[in-house]
């Protein structure tokens, strides 16, 4: 899911730079008020744990293939989505730099599309909500095999928003999503699944280590009765959560297959629906890309790009290079390899002398 | 276990680039960190249909390896994370652009874009330490915590990454002729190596309370800004701005022909 440079221009990714800087400037605002100390430290290493895992191989029962962890998710589960945020901004930041996996520019992007709807989205909104009272294994596995789904469906769409608000690609909106939205469902789904395998096992071990759980649980007396009774019925409980681990895989494996079959083909019965009301609307079926947020961004970005249309400048033609310029280019080229070549000339002899 | 060795390896190349005593290393990382912004934003924001631009904008990245004494391979092995993206989006341009020259001319534009702006990604990683950058983002004013979990997350990714390569070996051993780990050791395996890097935090937390962090980081050298270091830039920017505002291709390609 990690976006090149050459998929944005610099009207979007400045944009979802913005975006993503001030929900960093409010994760800082947020961890600097709750003024733990310990934090940071935590945060790095969590940061590389997070890294490393990512290095590990997960068989998927059934399929050849193997997954990953779902980053964001389990760092919001573990540090909180403020906190979670900022170390995966500090992950992407590092896995753009050291293994080119995203560009430098598109990071305000990669941030946004993988930290803030992963960390935020998921820890806010699913995570939170369903652990209000409490966390059982059930209630893990929901909540991060469903914040994993929705989240990565998210980021999946916003990526295809992003390119195509840059104007880079001729693919149209249909076919980019259906391409793009039933992988990242089966992705999100195996995240979810390695994910809240680790997280249930961390309830088992360490259940203090979970943020944003059962506040309400030791308010009142009756409630601590009900924990303890839990406790009593536990055993039966993790046969249960055991026999359902399995099921969960099971169900989820048959509805992501359902669900990817029904997006594409409701993607490949339906290509002229969106052409119909393309025409219905501009009077053409063959925009080059579709929707009015093309159009929107496409005006954002010849107000705010460097030089809007210069390839239009002096030329009729709708592709904008002409002969002298591609010769001229090729002339340019041959110049610098030339250059090149002498100056590592000249320093191959200093290294000598 | 290969993929990981891979990893740690790339890590370790890495690192010796930067250590070496290179001109373009000894360059101020703030001078490179911003050439390297600015060109990728000169480069994505060339037209699509530009490709004489495109060409001669490769000036950046031949100089800079040549400068640097960098391979071209190993910019080309780092490719192949972020191409294939690429490579989609642009693959179907010449089926669905206005015709088809137009849209090899534009999948081509593409292309060259991702591969510039990979290449001068690896350029500034390979001559400029993470410290260096940290600095650099320091200067230009990244808020401190993001800076220090930033620089904590580098340092302990190599230990992390070779306990991940332990683990795995250990895994391998014992259960022979498995892809990757099996579903039910997910949590069990995972979730105690979570719990042991939790624990560890927390000693990195004392030691490093004990040597006297108190939330800054302290560098060891604070570099200045030679005059090397801004001729550097301003020669670059110069070249820049004549390759993006002037029509110096077209007028060069016009003596050719």
């Amino acid at each position: 899911m990690h976006m090149a440079d050459a998929l944005l221009n610099p009207a979007v990714a400045g944009t979802m730079y913005v975006a993503t800087a001030s929900a960093a400037a409010y994760s800082i605002r947020k961890v600097k008020m709750e003024s733990d100390p310990k934090k940071i430290p935590v945060m790095g290493v969590m940061g590389a744990f997070v890294f490393a895992t990512q290095m590990l191989n997960f068989t998927i029962p059934g399929t050849g293939s193997s997954g990953h962890l779902c980053g964001g998710m389990m760092l919001s589960a573990l540090l909180g989505p403020e906190a979670g945020f900022l170390t995966m901004i500090g992950v992407l930041l590092v896995q753009c730099l050291m293994f080119a996996d995203g560009g430098l520019l598109a990071l305000g992007a990669n941030i946004w599309n993988m930290a803030f709807f992963g960390c935020f989205i998921g820890s806010l909104l699913i995570w939170k909500p369903i652990m209000k009272n409490g966390a059982s294994k059930t209630k893990i596995a929901v909540a991060t095999i469903l914040g994993c789904v929705l989240t990565l469906q998210m980021g999946a769409f916003s990526v295809v928003l992003e390119t195509l608000a840059s104007g880079i690609t001729e693919l149209p909106f249909n076919i980019f999503v259906a391409t793009m939205q039933p992988i990242h469902l089966a992705i999100g789904a195996v995240e979810g699944l390695i994910t809240s395998a680790v997280l249930i096992f961390i309830y088992e071990a360490r259940p203090e280590m979970l943020w944003g759980v059962g506040r309400n649980v030791n308010v009142s007396s009756t409630k601590m009765r009900d924990e303890n009774s839990d406790v009593s019925s536990s055993k039966a409980a993790e046969k249960n959560g055991r026999l359902s681990f399995k099921k969960t895989l099971a169900v989820l494996a048959v509805v992501a297959a359902v669900a990817a079959g029904v997006i594409s083909l409701y993607a490949s019965s339906h290509p002229d629906g969106l052409e119909w009301s393309m025409e219905q609307v501009a009077g053409t079926s063959e925009l080059e890309a579709t929707g009015e947020a093309y159009e929107v961004a496409d005006n954002i970005q010849s107000t705010t790009s460097i030089l809007p249309d210069y390839a239009f400048k002096n030329s009729d033609s709708a592709l904008g290079t002409t002969t002298s310029g591609l010769v001229g280019g090729l002339v340019v080229v041959v110049v610098c390899v030339g250059v090149s070549m002498i100056f590592k000339f000249f320093r191959n002899g200093k290294k000598e002398v | 276990m290969s993929n990981i060795d891979n990893s740690l390896k790339e890590i370790g190349k890495l690192n010796d680039l930067q250590q070496r005593n290179q001109w373009l290393n000894n360059i101020h990382p703030l001078v490179k960190l911003l050439l390297t912004v600015i060109y990728i934003l000169l480069v994505v924001s060339v037209d699509k249909y530009n490709l004489g631009q495109m060409l001669v904008l490769a000036i950046y990245p031949f100089m800079v390896f040549n400068i640097g004494d960098l391979r071209l391979k190993e910019a080309i092995y780092r490719m192949r994370l972020i191409l294939p993206l690429v490579m989609m989006v642009g693959m179907f341009n010449p089926i669905f652009d206005s015709s088809i020259e137009a849209g090899i001319i534009s999948m081509v534009t593409l292309m060259l874009k991702g591969i510039y702006t990979v290449m001068v990604a690896y350029a500034l990683i390979a001559t400029t330490s993470i410290e260096a950058i940290c600095y650099a983002l320091r200067q230009i004013y990244i808020p401190q915590i993001l800076v220090v979990v930033i620089l904590l997350i580098y340092r302990y990714i190599f230990i992390m990454g070779q306990e991940a390569d332990r683990i795995m070996t250990a895994y391998k051993l014992r259960a022979p002729a498995q892809k990757g780990i099996n579903y039910k050791a997910w949590g069990s395996l995972i979730g105690q190596w979570l719990i042991r890097s939790m624990d560890r935090a927390e000693s990195v937390y004392e030691s490093m309370q004990l040597r006297g962090f108190r939330g800054e980081y302290a560098y060891a050298s604070k570099a200045k800004i030679r005059l090397a270091d801004i001729l550097y830039l301003i020669i670059w920017i110069g070249v820049f701005a004549v390759l993006r505002f002037t029509d110096i291709v077209d007028v060069i390609g016009g003596l050719f022909i």
